[in-house]
C-alpha cells in the first residue's frame, strides 16, 4: 500500500500549528508583537496551520487516492 | 549589512520538525523502491495533482524566490511577465500538444526522447549539456543557501552547506523520484502557508494596495521614469527606455514570451520528468495545467514582497532594504530582510523553513534530473548496454551520491571564483536558447532528420554565442556581458535582459532554419513507423470522451490561458 502524502503533510502542519497556537497564547500580550504590528501572528497564523492540517488529514483518511502502489 | 536573525528555541524545534519529515519520507518510500523504473520515474505511478505540484515546486528554487523577489524590487510588477507571459502559455503548451509524444513514447527522458525521433548523437549532446547543468545549479543553489545562513544567522558556512547537502541525499537515496516528488508537494505547501503572512503583513504596512501603488509612483519619479512604471506590467513596454528593464514589448513578447519560456518548461527534463511519472497518459497531460494555476498566483507571493520592499523603503519608514558596498540597494536580501523585520520568533522559524525548503526543492529537482539522465542516457547507452535492471537501480543510488558530492564542489568552486559561475552559466544560456526549434520541428514535422536536429542545434548554440559576442548592454564593460568579438560592438541593448531576449530569438531562428534546410539535404532513415507516436502526424490522438469539458486537458488548458489573459489585463 502506498503512502498517501496528504497524511504526513497534514501531520506535519497540525504540529506545526499545535506549536505556534501554543506559543502564540504563551506570549499574548508580548512585546514581540511590536514586529507583527501588533498582531498575535502566532496564535492567529496557528489556527490556520491546524485547520490545513486537519483538512489534509481528512483528505488522506477519507478520501484514498494516493500513488497506485504495485 | 543586512539585519541580523536572533532565533528563539521554538524556531529551532518548527526547523527539526520539518527535516524530521523530509527524512521519514524517504524512510517510508524507500520498500517500495524496486526496479529502476521506480526510483527514476516513481513506476509511472503519481496522480496529476501531486505530480502538478511537484512539477511546479522543481523549479521554485533559491534562484526563483530571492531572484524574483529581487526583480519585484528592482522593475515591479512587470516582473510578472515571467509568469503570466513566459510560463503559463508554455505551460499549457507542453500539456496540450507535447505530453502525448512524451508520455506515449515510453522514453525515460528528453534526451531519450530525442533518441527515438532522432539519432544518438543528437541525445548525447542534449545529455551532457543538461547533466553538466543540473549540476551546477544545485552547486549554486547550495552556495547561495549556505551563504545566506551564514549572513542572517551566522552558521558556519561549511556546516550548512553538508548539512543541507546530507539531508537532500538521503531522502533521494532512500525513495528516488517519488521522495523527491513527496517533498516537493510539502515544500510547496510549506512556502505557501511560510510566506503568506508576510505578504499580509508588509501589505498592511504599506497601506494596502493602494498604498502600495502611491509608493512605487515615488520610486518610478525619482528613478526618471513616469509614474505607474512599477505598477503597470505593459502600459510602459512600448519602447525600452520607458520602463525599468529596458525591454520593449516585441523582445519581451518573442524572446521570453516564446523562445526562453517555450524553451524552458517545454524541453527542460527537471520539470517534464515530473510529468512523465504520472500514472497515466490524461493524469500526464493535465500535470502541467494544474502546475499553471498557482504558477499564475505566485507573483503575489514572491514579487509583490519586493515590491513592498523598495516601496517602504523610498518612504523612509523604518523598514529599508539593506546596501551594498557600491551604495546601490540590495536587492537579494528582499525575503530575508522582511522575514527578519515582520516574524516574531515562532512564525520566523517556519517563514525560515519555507526559505530552506524552496532551496532544498531546487536542489533536490536538479539531482534526480541529473541521475535519470547520466544512468540511462550516458551510462547504459555508452557505457553498459546491457546492465541489468537491479544494476541500473544501483548505478541511479551511486550517481545520487556522485552529483550531491559534485554540487558541494561546485558550491565550492562558486564560493572561490564567482566569475567561473557566470560563464558556465552564459554557454549554457547558449545551448538552450535554440533547443525548442528542435523538438518543435521533430514533434511537427516529419521530415527533419537526425543530422538536420544536430547540426542546427550546434549551429543555433554558434548563433547565440556570436550574437552575444557582436552586442553589449548599455554601460556594460566588454566580456562577460559581451562585446568580445568587435569593439565598439555592432549594437548597443538597452539592458542585459533585452540583450538575453534577443540572443534567444537569434539562436531559435538560425535553428530552426538551419535544421529545415540540412534535414532537406539529407536523407531521412526513420521510416513513418519508427516516428508513430513520436511526431503529430503519425499519432492517433489521445481520446478522453469520457471526461467533463474542464477535465480534458484542452478545456483546463483554455481555462488557463483565459485567467492568465486577465490577470494581464488587470494590471496592464
Amino acid at each position: 500500500m502506498g503512502l498517501d502524502i496528504r497524511t504526513p503533510i497534514g501531520l506535519m502542519f497540525g504540529i506545526f500549528g499545535m506549536l505556534l497556537t501554543g506559543y502564540g497564547l504563551a506570549t499574548s500580550g508580548s512585546a514581540i508583537y511590536e514586529r507583527s504590528l501588533g498582531h498575535n501572528i502566532n496564535l492567529e497564523w496557528g489556527i490556520v496551520l491546524l485547520l490545513f492540517g486537519g483538512v489534509m488529514l481528512w483528505l488522506g483518511r477519507f478520501r484514498r487516492a494516493g500513488p497506485r502502489a504495485s | 549589512m543586512p539585519q541580523g536573525i536572533e532565533l528563539g528555541g521554538i524556531d529551532y524545534v518548527i526547523l527539526i520538525v520539518y527535516f524530521l519529515f523530509v527524512l521519514g519520507i524517504g524512510l517510508a518510500l524507500r520498500r517500495q523502491t524496486k526496479t529502476s523504473e521506480d526510483f527514476f520515474l516513481s513506476g509511472r505511478s503519481i496522480p496529476a495533482w501531486i505530480a502538478g505540484l511537484a512539477f511546479l515546486s522543481a523549479n521554485l528554487g533559491a534562484q526563483e524566490m530571492i531572484g524574483m523577489a529581487a526583480s519585484g524590487a528592482k522593475y515591479g510588477i512587470a516582473t510578472s511577465h515571467f509568469y503570466w507571459v513566459g510560463a503559463i502559455p508554455a505551460m499549457v503548451f507542453v500539456g496540450v500538444f507535447m505530453m502525448p509524444f512524451y508520455y506515449g513514447s515510453r522514453a525515460r527522458s528528453v534526451p531519450e526522447y530525442l533518441k527515438l525521433r532522432f539519432d544518438e548523437k543528437t541525445r548525447t549532446f542534449n545529455a551532457v549539456s543538461f547533466a553538466t547543468m543540473t549540476v551546477f545549479s544545485s552547486g549554486i543553489s547550495m552556495y547561495a543557501l549556505a551563504k545566506l545562513l551564514e549572513l542572517l544567522l551566522g552558521w558556519d558556512f561549511h556546516a550548512s552547506l553538508w548539512v543541507s547537502a546530507l539531508i537532500v541525499l538521503a531522502y533521494i537515496y532512500l525513495g528516488g523520484l517519488t521522495s523527491a516528488i513527496y517533498n516537493e508537494v510539502l515544500q510547496f505547501f510549506l512556502i505557501v502557508l511560510g510566506f503568506a503572512p508576510l505578504v499580509y503583513l508588509g501589505l498592511r504596512d504599506v497601506g494596502g494596495w493602494d498604498g502600495l501603488v502611491a509608493k512605487l509612483d515615488v520610486v518610478a519619479t525619482s528613478n526618471g521614469y513616469a509614474p505607474g512604471a512599477w505598477s503597470h506590467s505593459w502600459a510602459n513596454m512600448g519602447s525600452a527606455s520607458a520602463n525599468p528593464m529596458g525591454v520593449e514589448w516585441f523582445g519581451m513578447a518573442m524572446g521570453l514570451g516564446f523562445v526562453l519560456s517555450f524553451g524552458y518548461w517545454c524541453t527542460d527534463f527537471l520539470v517534464v520528468q515530473r510529468a512523465m511519472a504520472a500514472h497515466s497518459m490524461a493524469a500526464a497531460r493535465r500535470t502541467p495545467l494544474i502546475a499553471a494555476v498557482p504558477k499564475m498566483l505566485f507573483p503575489f507571493l514572491i514579487i509583490v514582497p519586493g515590491m513592498i520592499a523598495i516601496g517602504l523603503t523610498h518612504a523612509g519608514s523604518d523598514f529599508a532594504l539593506p546596501k551594498m558596498a557600491d551604495g546601490s540597494w540590495d536587492y537579494t536580501m528582499v525575503i530575508p530582510q522582511m522575514l527578519a523585520h515582520y516574524f516574531p520568533p515562532g512564525i520566523l522559524g517556519l517563514g525560515l523553513t519555507a526559505l530552506m525548503a524552496s532551496f532544498m526543492s531546487g536542489m533536490a529537482g536538479n539531482v534526480t534530473a541529473f541521475n535519470t539522465v547520466w544512468t540511462y542516457d550516458i551510462y547504459q547507452s555508452h557505457i553498459r548496454k546491457d546492465a541489468t535492471d537491479a544494476h541500473l537501480l544501483w548505478v541511479g543510488r551511486m550517481t545520487t551520491i556522485f552529483g550531491i558530492l559534485a554540487s558541494v564542489g561546485t558550491a565550492y568552486l562558486a564560493a572561490q571564483f564567482n566569475n567561473i559561475m557566470d560563464f558556465l552559466q552564459l554557454v549554457f544560456a547558449f545551448v538552450n536558447a535554440p533547443l525548442f526549434a528542435t523538438f518543435l520541428l521533430g514533434m511537427f514535422w516529419r521530415r527533419a532528420t537526425g543530422h538536420g536536429a544536430f547540426f542546427g542545434l550546434v549551429l543555433g548554440t554558434v548563433a547565440a554565442a556570436l550574437h552575444h559576442g557582436l552586442t553589449l548592454p548599455a554601460a556594460a564593460p566588454v566580456g562577460i556581458k559581451g562585446g568580445w568579438l568587435m569593439a565598439p560592438p555592432l549594437h548597443a541593448y538597452s539592458s542585459e535582459m533585452a540583450q538575453n531576449f534577443w540572443t534567444a530569438i537569434w539562436a531559435f531562428c538560425v535553428c530552426f532554419v538551419a535544421t529545415i534546410a540540412i534535414s532537406y539535404l539529407t536523407r531521412q532513415k526513420k521510416t513513418d513507423a519508427d516516428l508513430a507516436g513520436l511526431v503529430y502526424s503519425l499519432t492517433a490522438r489521445p481520446r478522453e470522451e469520457q471526461l467533463a469539458w474542464w477535465k480534458t486537458p484542452e478545456g483546463l488548458g483554455a481555462l488557463v490561458l483565459v485567467l492568465a489573459i486577465a490577470l494581464n489585463v488587470v494590471f496592464w
